[in-house]
């Protein structure tokens, strides 16, 4: 080995040259009723992620194999899979952190599989909208030539939440959601609390039937899963809990103050 | 999906300020009394004066307040733990009968004990 590669060597990085073992889930509803395992040899490459792998497989090894993937960087949200045990953006999980393998790959827990490695992501879909997730403005419509200035404080009260990309990473995780489909999830929690917390948005009351409901906020545990599953860091857990507090707060309002001075 | 309003806020407002109250007053009141004062690190006050603040009404007033924000603070959590760990949603309304109401109870005795040192 020459000088020059010795200093870009990365140590302790597993061997790079071999294949790993990729378990794949599959389940075709035309043909089985219960999922079951397939297994696939692939080149182990230290800039390979897992979705690298299934590429691999779909093109060189068994076409039939189907799951969901479009920008292969972390920000479409399209290619959230169950790895060995964890949901995972199969586009930024590296099969060298699983060597010597076998990596297990298996479809999003909590949803149901509609082939392989896809899922129905409907009731995602159907929540997501009865938080108001977009800018909710007043009666008064701006002068057309107007802006909505904003701070950098008050851009950081929400940004953090505005970074979630849909991927249901966090659905996947939370236990509660397992247990009570009709709670309406970390995820559409966290967007709305986007919004709640932006200057410009004035839909809090709007979002609040909803948020403030059994299935809303309340159903949540604070388990927590759901900020250790998130890809861009955007702590849904903590949009919930901020909000249990801003619904707790107007819950005694309600209570104790007459309507006009709540 | 419904929308109904749910009486849970007021739950979890005990549950949180009594998680708050037992994680701050409880640690110091172990420290003190089961290890700093049995090990003589500090001299532990005579039995006259301590009398003399536990029965001080806000003494009692502030025991009263931990007794019962522990108490609902213990029901909400132990609910939720028979609810999705044991995994009994079905019993729910049984569920929070006793335990809120078992803190309830726990509320009154603690009431009593302490009206008593008076």
């Amino acid at each position: 080995m020459s000088e020059t590669d010795d200093k870009h060597a990365v140590p302790d990085m597993p061997d790079t040259t071999g294949t790993i073992t990729m378990e794949v889930a599959r389940f075709r509803p035309d043909r089985e009723s219960e999922p079951s395992w397939d297994s696939y040899d692939v080149p182990l490459r230290k800039e390979w992620a897992v979705l690298d792998g299934l590429n691999h497989i779909k093109d060189q090894l068994d076409g039939t194999l189907s799951y969901r993937w479009s920008c292969r960087m972390g920000i479409c949200g399209s290619c959230g899979m169950t790895v060995n045990g964890e949901p995972k953006l199969t586009c930024s999980t590296f099969l060298t952190d699983y060597a010597p393998g076998p990596v297990r790959v298996e479809p999003l827990a909590n949803f149901p599989v509609i082939r392989d490695l896809v899922v129905d992501i409907e009731d995602f879909m159907a929540k997501l909208p009865t938080v108001k997730p977009w800018l909710v403005s007043g009666d008064e419509e701006p002068a057309e030539d107007s802006e909505y200035r904003q701070t950098p404080a008050e851009m950081d009260d929400y940004r953090r939440y505005s970074m979630c990309i849909n991927c249901m990473l966090c659905y996947s995780a939370c236990p509660v959601y397992a247990l009570d489909p009709d709670f309406i999830g970390p995820a559409a929690i966290a967007l709305a609390q986007r919004y709640n917390l932006d200057s410009r948005d004035e839909g809090n009351e709007d979002r609040r039937d909803v948020l403030a409901s059994a299935e809303g906020v309340w159903a949540c545990t604070f388990v927590g899963e759901c900020s250790v599953a998130c890809p861009k860091d955007v702590d849904p857990a903590g949009a919930i809990q901020r909000y249990k507090l801003t619904a707790a707060t107007q819950a005694v309002k309600d209570l104790l103050l007459p309507r006009g001075a709540r | 999906m419904t929308t109904k309003r749910s009486p849970e806020p007021f739950a979890w407002l005990l549950f949180s300020s009594g998680g708050m109250a037992a994680a701050m007053l409880i640690p110091v009141l172990l420290l003190l009394f089961g290890i700093v004062f049995p090990l003589g690190w500090l001299s532990a006050p005579s039995h006259d004066r301590l009398a003399a603040v536990l029965t001080h009404p806000v003494t009692l007033l502030v025991l009263f307040g931990l007794c019962v924000l522990a108490l609902f603070h213990w029901a909400h959590r132990f609910r939720y733990t028979l609810y999705d760990g044991l995994q009994l949603r079905k019993a729910a309304p049984v569920i929070a009968v006793l335990c809120y109401g078992g803190a309830a109870v726990g509320s009154v005795i603690a009431a009593f004990v302490l009206i008593r040192a008076l």
